[in-house]
């Protein structure tokens, strides 16, 4: 536990490396998974868990994506990340955006997959489908390629993960509830990322639209997006190799330019 | 004791059941026919009148993009019962604070109600069940805080007498407090909190406003009261509660027979 500003961040590290500071989304952080052991196999991984999150406490005050960064800002400057890659997941992918808004210089480059954060489309209709007006069934249609596989088993489930899962779902709420998935300054802001950035999102993903996808990424000068097939929301759950070569070859593409630019 | 009666002002014509997906929410108001809603309007504010010629009390509530209630402003059905009623007492149960964006408009409202009834208001402040924080757009999260920090802002506009009063919370912000009319009950109309378990009944206890509860049953509710007791005992109010500090709203059947009503 790292203890910054009345909050017990709960942080994950893994591999060596150049450093990949790692978002999570809304479903919360499982570090032992295919997706993280890909990533760390090549880089350091650092992977807090967003404050209300996991076993991440969370205090009276806090109660926004803004708050969340600037309480990342200190865990930077705490690791000694002077500059470091970026990840973020969903509400991760917020978190990572207006992180790089704040601090621009102190990235290297910047993946958001399947990220909320901003509202590009007119007033009388959801940007994001409300999340929380759905049944579990139609929320996991419109989060994964294939729910029948993916779908979470609750009754299997051991109590303390149960807990840990309402909670997260609770802090959700409490994050992204009013304004609805966004903040409406941050596309207001997003021109000072000045650093490669790649949006990703699976082809089947229900939460994210590729109109959604392509409005963001086009208010970040240097942004690509990409598309990963045969998966939703998730696609470091329901592809977790194509998702890290994907992630790993853009972020890598900047460290080989560097050398190659070094030994000329 | 006192008894009260309370309608939902539900909306029954209904088309079957398996026809639409929810009662709440999301059912479309293209079904409600406001010529038949006016006439069900009269036929429920009749019948509080006649709840009032037979000596019982008065009680009415308020949900939201239902037909289940189709009174989704309270106060404006209290404000005509005000002036439709002479003597009975008018509870609303109430007032869901935790959705309402500006408390100190509830408290004007609930003073001018006050004040139209010569004095007659119970005001009542709920929390609100969970299908209500879609219709208001209102964040689940931190609703008891938030309904705790609007029912000490209402009192404290309700009593604050010598000009303006300033709140800076954590939910809610107001300069300039200083409302017109004051109400005609002093120091304040009677308060009723309802919650339906015993972690929010301490502090209303601790308070000494009214206790509301309802389905919780034989089994629940002896831990609610126990737990407004102990509030009460704790905050130096004395030993014993008066039994009108607590409230029940039993559901009652009726037939012909036991057999039939159960």
């Amino acid at each position: 536990m790292i203890s910054i500003a009345g909050v017990e961040l709960e942080t994950f590290e893994r591999g060596h490396g150049a450093p990949i500071l790692y978002l999570h989304g809304g479903a919360g952080i499982a570090v032992d998974v295919p997706f993280i052991d890909l990533l760390a196999r090549e880089r350091r991984i650092i992977a807090p868990s967003h404050p209300g999150f996991g076993k991440s406490s969370l205090p009276d005050w806090l109660d926004s994506v803004d708050d969340i960064a600037h309480i990342y800002l200190e865990l930077m400057d705490r690791l000694g990340l002077t500059r470091t890659d970026v990840v973020g997941l969903s509400i991760g992918g917020w978190i990572a955006a207006d992180l790089a808004t704040k601090v621009p210089e102190r990235l290297e480059r910047l993946v958001l997959i399947g990220p909320v954060g901003v509202k590009t489309g007119p007033p009388d209709r959801l940007d994001v489908p409300d999340v929380f007006a759905m049944s579990q069934d139609k929320l996991d249609q419109l989060r994964f390629h294939d729910p029948a596989k993916n779908a979470l088993d609750l009754a299997s489930m051991p109590e303390e993960e149960l807990h840990i899962l309402a909670r997260n779902r609770e802090t959700v709420a409490l994050l992204t509830w009013e304004p609805y998935m966004h903040d409406p300054k941050l596309k207001h802001r997003l021109h000072r990322v000045n650093v490669p950035t790649l949006f990703l999102r699976g082809a089947s993903d229900g939460i994210i639209c590729a109109e959604y996808l392509e409005r963001y990424a086009a208010l970040i000068p240097q942004a690509r997006t990409e598309t990963i097939a045969e998966a939703g929301h998730l696609p470091q759950v329901e592809q977790p190799s194509a998702t890290a070569v994907k992630v790993l070859r853009f972020l890598q593409a900047a460290r080989a330019a560097e050398a190659s630019g070094a030994r000329s | 004791m006192k008894a009260w009666h309370f309608s939902e002002n539900a909306y029954p014509y209904l088309p079957p059941a398996e026809e639409y997906e929810s009662i709440r929410v999301s059912l479309p108001n293209r079904i409600y026919d406001p010529k038949k809603g006016a006439a069900l309007y009269d036929r429920y504010i009749d019948e509080w009148l006649v709840a009032e010629d037979e000596g019982v009390e008065i009680m009415l509530n308020e949900h939201h993009q239902t037909a289940t209630c189709v009174d989704p402003a309270a106060p404006l059905v209290l404000a005509a019962l005000a002036r439709l009623t002479k003597t009975a007492r008018l509870l609303i149960l109430g007032n869901p604070v935790a959705n309402r964006r500006q408390p100190v408009r509830v408290a004007e409202e609930m003073a001018m109600v006050d004040v139209l009834s010569k004095g007659r208001l119970e005001c009542g402040f709920v929390r609100g069940v969970p299908y209500e924080v879609l219709p208001a757009n209102s964040n689940p999260v931190r609703m008891n805080e938030r309904q705790w920090e609007a029912i000490d802002l209402i009192v404290r506009a309700w009593t604050s007498h010598d000009g303006p009063v300033s709140h800076e919370g954590q939910f809610f912000h107001h300069r300039n407090i200083n409302i017109w009319p004051r109400p005609y009950q002093q120091p304040h109309p009677p308060i009723w909190v309802s919650t339906t378990t015993p972690g929010g009944a301490g502090r209303v206890g601790a308070r000494g406003y009214v206790q509301a509860t309802f389905l919780t049953g034989y089994r629940g509710t002896p831990a609610i009261y126990e737990s407004y007791r102990k509030g009460w005992r704790e905050a130096g109010r004395g030993h014993d509660v008066p039994v009108n500090r607590l409230a029940y709203a039993a559901l009652v059947y009726a037939g012909e027979s036991e057999a039939e009503a159960r």
